[in-house]
């Protein structure tokens, strides 16, 4: 493979640059929207037109964290005067705290199923790629197209199906049933992902472990593995990605000790007239370990979505 | 210390032969240099000695232990790849440490550092040791990939081209050190090149390979003097044997269509005339490319010589090469 590359010149840098700013100021404004909803009045939050300087609360994330009820003037004049920050938020509303909401379970639920699933997915899908990549495996490009096949159609399709043998197996609503899902839906992802990057660590690297003494077993794990770190960091994200966002199933198939963020925050707009600070804090939250796993990876996953196009 | 043996070995790799019906008995201690032009076997004898390929019919044993269903760990070889095969996420040091700790000999670390320091003295990249094996050049890569396997002391060395890619000084100072390594430690040696004088100088024997099959095997010199084909012939000697149709000169034998000619057998002075159309000077030596009745010949001459292009020698065969039509020897 040969490329001719030319020097870009000034010109095309600072149209580019322009180019990359203006989509990235496109990108971020949702974004920015929801973060700064998350720190508005319910007042400010469907202003409209929207205001773009206001006075910051942390009420949407008191609100959050919290149940509440209304209390009387009596009431509240029984109950003392605040003793905390978020008390005060409380009272301010005419509210008292009766104690911390579902949010913190739930945030908790995607975390230990999303990052299962992943690790689960990485361990399977490495070694089911290893193995199609380097072995004589009978009916071998069957096998890879039927792996992929599965992913042609939305999974959303088998949900009934699913929904079945998950209430036969018992598997409804639990951690391991969700960890179990999303690791099925994912799997044929990172097969055909790491396979090719599998594929293009040359086998004499192996071959050189084997007469180094060591087996096939502990050549893959110290000569294979750490050369196929991109392409597994960048098919983690992928993977994580998916399962931390994954809402139809999740609403179909949880509801309480295994629901996971995405159908649980909906829920918050009607607990106490509609509120979007809350939901918008919510949803903030939800964003950061996706952002600090990718941010963390981000060195491998630059080079991993480029693929085979850098000649190594 | 042990002897190899291959016995009827074939493989093929789907319609490509890669070794056709070879045995070969490779003794104890010996240095064998395996010649033959790319696609000729070599390698796949190495890879089937070594055991990263397995023969479709035929034994292969080392110290006359059958090697079927013997993984390469097992074996108690060592092998130099064409492509260096360095692990890429490794240091220089861990590269050569690699063999070392595996879980076979797990070699204390104080021995580990001795071994490493020892071998990178050796070959000439003690000041890399803490380099990333890929930043290194072509010829940096060869070495460590030789030092590689000369941290263990295996029975068997393997080596696939090991100094093709050294410039010539440190090809000869290596030629000497694998040389002295195979007689002080009496291990045997499979050695694949195209270099003429690696063949001459370090091989105890030479197996020439053609298509998969070993043609001939034998010392050096029994190669280069006593060759059974056109094909074996011309895979030993600098300049290479002159091959003409056998009637250019009288004396032929019947059965002989082919004349082998290598330069020390081109009497000159008496004979048929020839024109002298290039005199290359080498410094030891003198070649001499000549046209003899429309056919070229190459030869050597004195190193002083006076002769220059367009100049008229006279030639003779002396102890000449014959061969059939199908380039086997007849006399």
């Amino acid at each position: 493979m040969s490329f001719s590359v030319t020097e870009p010149t000034k010109g095309t840098k600072w149209f580019a640059g322009i180019l990359v700013v203006a989509y990235a100021c496109i990108t971020l404004v949702p974004l920015l929207w929801i973060v700064a909803t998350g720190f508005k009045s319910p007042v400010d939050s469907i202003a409209y037109p929207p205001v773009v300087v206001f006075e910051p609360t942390l009420e949407g994330y008191v609100n959050l964290f919290t149940d509440r009820t209304r209390a009387t003037e009596d009431m509240l004049e029984a109950a003392g005067p605040p003793t905390t920050w978020y008390d005060e938020i409380a009272r301010e509303r005419g509210t008292v705290i009766s104690g911390p909401s579902r949010y913190g379970q739930r945030f908790l639920n995607s975390v230990i199923i999303g990052f299962g699933s992943t690790a689960l997915c990485m361990i399977l899908g490495t070694m089911a790629a290893y193995a199609f990549s380097r072995f004589k495996v009978p009916l071998k490009d069957d096998l890879l197209f039927f792996i992929l096949s599965t992913r042609m159609m939305p999974p959303i399709a088998v949900a009934i199906p699913i929904f079945l043998m998950f209430r036969n197996l018992g598997l409804n609503d639990t951690h391991l049933g969700m960890i179990l899902l999303y690791t099925a839906v994912n799997l044929s992802l990172s097969v055909w992902l790491l396979k090719g990057f599998i594929d293009e660590i040359p086998v004499e690297y192996e071959e050189a472990a084997l007469i180094d003494g060591y087996t096939r077993f502990q050549a893959f794990y110290k000569v294979v593995l750490p050369q196929a770190a991109t392409g597994i960091a960048s098919t983690a994200i992928f993977c994580l990605i998916f399962a931390w966002n994954e809402y139809a199933f999740a609403v179909l198939l949880t509801s309480g000790t295994a629901q996971t963020a995405p159908p649980f925050i909906p829920t918050i707009i009607g607990t106490s007239g509609k509120d979007w600070p809350a939901v918008a804090a919510g949803a903030t939250i939800f964003l950061v370990p996706v952002m600090v796993f990718t941010i963390l990876l981000r060195k491998h996953l630059l080079r991993g979505i480029t693929f085979g196009a850098v000649r190594k | 210390m042990a002897d190899v043996t291959l016995t009827n070995v074939s493989k093929s790799f789907g319609k490509e032969i890669g070794l056709d019906d070879v045995s070969m008995t490779v003794p104890d201690g010996s240095f064998v240099v395996l010649l033959g032009p790319t696609g000729a076997g070599k390698t796949t004898t190495l890879r089937m000695v070594s055991g990263l390929d397995k023969p479709d019919s035929g034994r292969v044993t080392i110290g006359g232990r059958d090697m079927a269903g013997v993984t390469p760990a097992q074996r108690d070889v060592t092998m130099v790849f064409q492509q260096y095969s360095l692990y890429p996420h490794l240091t220089v040091r861990q590269n050569l440490e690699f063999p070392l700790k595996s879980p076979i000999l797990k070699t204390p670390q104080d021995e580990i550092n001795r071994k490493v320091n020892e071998v990178a003295e050796v070959l000439q990249i003690s000041h890399k040791l803490d380099n990333k094996a890929t930043a290194l050049s072509g010829g940096e890569m060869q070495r460590v990939s030789i030092g590689r396997a000369l941290v263990r002391q295996p029975s068997v060395y393997l080596m696939d081209e090991p100094l093709s890619s050294l410039d010539a000084k440190l090809r000869s100072d290596l030629r000497i050190e694998l040389k002295s390594i195979q007689a002080n430690s009496g291990a045997t040696f499979l050695y694949v090149t195209h270099d003429q004088i690696e063949a001459m100088t370090m091989a105890t024997h030479v197996g020439v390979l053609d298509h998969g099959k070993l043609v001939q095997f034998g010392s050096p010199r029994e190669i280069y003097e006593n060759p059974v084909s056109v094909y074996a012939a011309s895979r030993l000697g600098q300049p290479r044997i002159n091959v003409l149709p056998a009637d250019v000169f009288s004396g032929a034998p019947a059965s002989a269509t082919h004349i082998g000619l290598r330069p020390e057998q081109i009497m000159q002075g008496d004979g048929e005339e020839s024109i002298v159309h290039r005199v290359e000077h080498l410094g030891d030596q003198t070649r001499l490319h000549l046209s003899f009745k429309s056919h070229d010949l190459i030869t050597v001459t004195d190193a002083h010589t006076d002769l220059k292009a367009g100049d008229v020698v006279k030639i003779r065969p002396h102890e000449a090469l014959y061969f059939g039509a199908d380039g086997a020897r007849v006399a």
